[in-house]
């Protein structure tokens, strides 16, 4: 059982509840079934993605490091900015582009930040964490990570987020989830964010040793290797242990209007 | 007109310029040194342009102008008002100021043609796009950590109807250092005009009013020192003033 904050679909206030899983949420201590709500997106902020930070997906670039374009690894963390067209709640349509025959998924656990954090120490960096939610950080597949990605990674509804914030205080340890994601039900990936390079405290330390996150603000903490690709009509589940399951459509962005299907 | 996002004795207001000073919403008029400025329009999606004017481009040793815009994005957190402090690093090496016009966003679009492109443009601002060289690396290149810094992109001082700047693609940008001109050009030198860019951004994104596009600098980089005073103008839109600090004086105290 763990506490959650999220956002009905039309009404401003966020709501405060308790996810009991798989599909159970109390809410004013009356159980509703998850699939009674409609949830939006749980986020006030800016959205951070972070690039290559977990083992597989730096490894799978390894080779490449020293050579040109790159010259030599990644010093920093490597960030990027998920901008508000980007962001969908849970359970809208991922508009595909009609230029493109397939998206990555991107399963990311995000870091909710809970008060202004300027060079944060490790020891205490959690302490401005207000809580975890998922977002899938849909891409356009791409091989070069040499020039800023954004046509993309910026495009309308290239941000699910959600469905809901799980608090800092119910999750356990952030650097041991298992992340899973399901096309059309079928499991296509698996991880852990025990496989991320820097873990939550170091990722928050180094970006916050040269930039402030602000409250409602959202740090990515990365995406796994190997992602599955998704097409119109598929159904893309981001599943994160302890926090929840982010689910979305992928539709011809013809068929789109408003999140949904025309 | 020439808007003002100013705070004034505790307070935001909204100001215009007039001949006796800065006219707030409620009448009265106050004088630029005696208000905090702050950015003329509050960031939302902020678009900056890389390697938008040859000379520059090649300044940078880049042997071929871009194909295509080199663009990134900003976060709030790098915005300051004019007359405001940019901080410098203690072990930074290079840091450098761009003089660039910035367009503002005046209503929702996608899909937007060349043609309809000022259509969507409300006005211009001015900014200081300061880049920290040191820190350069060759992954999503400019990376977050040379180009979104706290404090390293001042904006301002006015946001200008864009009815009062009557060709944009020919405005001259001067960067003076202590009273000393160090960089000079022109918006006609833009590889990727204002409509360019318009069209360009918004055939894979939705704009949305207020987003702001930072088009670019032209060559005349040089580094800048605790102390120096940075003026960025933009003929008819304004001009920017900055002061660099010490960020570790201003921390460790």
């Amino acid at each position: 059982m763990v506490n959650i904050k999220f956002k009905h679909q039309g009404i401003q206030l966020m709501q405060e509840g308790l996810f009991e899983g798989p599909d159970r949420v109390t809410l004013d201590a009356e159980q509703h079934n998850i699939s009674d709500f409609k949830f939006d997106v749980p986020i006030t902020g800016t959205v951070y993605g972070t690039l290559l930070n977990y083992k597989g997906a730096y490894e799978q670039y390894e080779g490449q490091l020293n050579e040109d374009p790159y010259k030599a690894p990644p010093k920093a963390p490597i960030l990027y900015i998920k901008p508000i067209n980007t962001y969908i709640g849970d359970g809208e349509a991922v508009p595909l582009p009609q230029s493109e025959e397939a998206l990555s998924a991107g399963a990311a656990l995000a870091v909710v930040i809970g008060k202004t954090a300027t060079r944060l120490e490790k020891p205490n960096a959690l302490d401005h964490v207000a809580g975890y939610t998922i977002v899938n950080d849909i891409s356009i597949p791409h091989e070069s990570i040499y020039r800023p990605a954004y046509k993309e990674k910026a495009r309308d509804g290239f941000c699910p987020i959600g469905p809901w914030i799980t608090e800092r205080d119910s999750v356990d340890d952030p650097n041991a989830l298992k992340i899973s994601v399901y096309v059309n039900g079928e499991l296509k990936a698996e991880n852990n964010t025990s496989n991320l390079i820097r873990s939550v405290e170091e990722l928050l330390t180094d970006v916050t040793e040269f930039m402030t996150l602000y409250e409602g603000d959202v740090l990515l903490v990365g995406v796994p290797e190997n992602m599955p690709l998704l097409r119109a009509g598929d159904t893309v589940k981001v599943e994160v242990e302890g926090i929840g399951v982010l689910e979305n459509e992928v539709m011809d962005e013809n068929q789109v209007a408003g999140g949904k299907r025309k | 007109m020439k808007h003002a996002r100013i705070a004034v004795d505790g307070l935001i207001h909204n100001g215009v310029e007039t001949d006796s000073g800065i006219k707030l919403e409620n009448g009265r008029t106050v004088q630029e040194h005696d208000v905090i400025w702050l950015p003329p329009v509050e960031p939302q999606t902020v678009f900056t342009l890389g390697l938008n004017y040859a000379d520059h481009a090649a300044e940078l040793s880049f042997k071929e102008a871009p194909k295509e815009p080199l663009v990134f994005l900003k976060g709030p957190n790098t915005f300051i008002g004019h007359r405001g402090k940019t901080y410098r690093p203690a072990d930074v090496t290079f840091m450098h100021y761009e003089c660039e016009l910035a367009v503002v966003i005046g209503k929702a679009g996608k899909n937007i043609s060349k043609e309809d492109a000022y259509d969507y443009v409300s006005g211009y601002t001015v900014a200081n796009d300061y880049a920290l060289r040191d820190y350069l690396e060759n992954y999503y290149r400019p990376n977050l950590r040379v180009k979104n810094r706290d404090t390293c992109t001042p904006i301002g001082p006015w946001f200008v109807d864009k009815e009062d700047v009557e060709e944009p693609m020919n405005l001259k940008l001067r960067t003076l250092v202590n009273g000393e001109v160090v960089q000079e050009g022109t918006t006609a030198d833009m590889i990727f005009s204002v409509p360019d860019l318009i069209e360009y951004l918004s055939s894979f994104m939705t704009l949305n009013k207020g987003d702001i596009i930072l088009t670019g600098t032209p060559k005349g980089s040089v580094d800048t020192k605790v102390g120096d005073e940075v003026i960025t103008e933009v003929e008819g839109v304004g001009r920017l003033v900055n002061t660099i600090v010490g960020e570790e004086a201003d921390i460790k105290q």
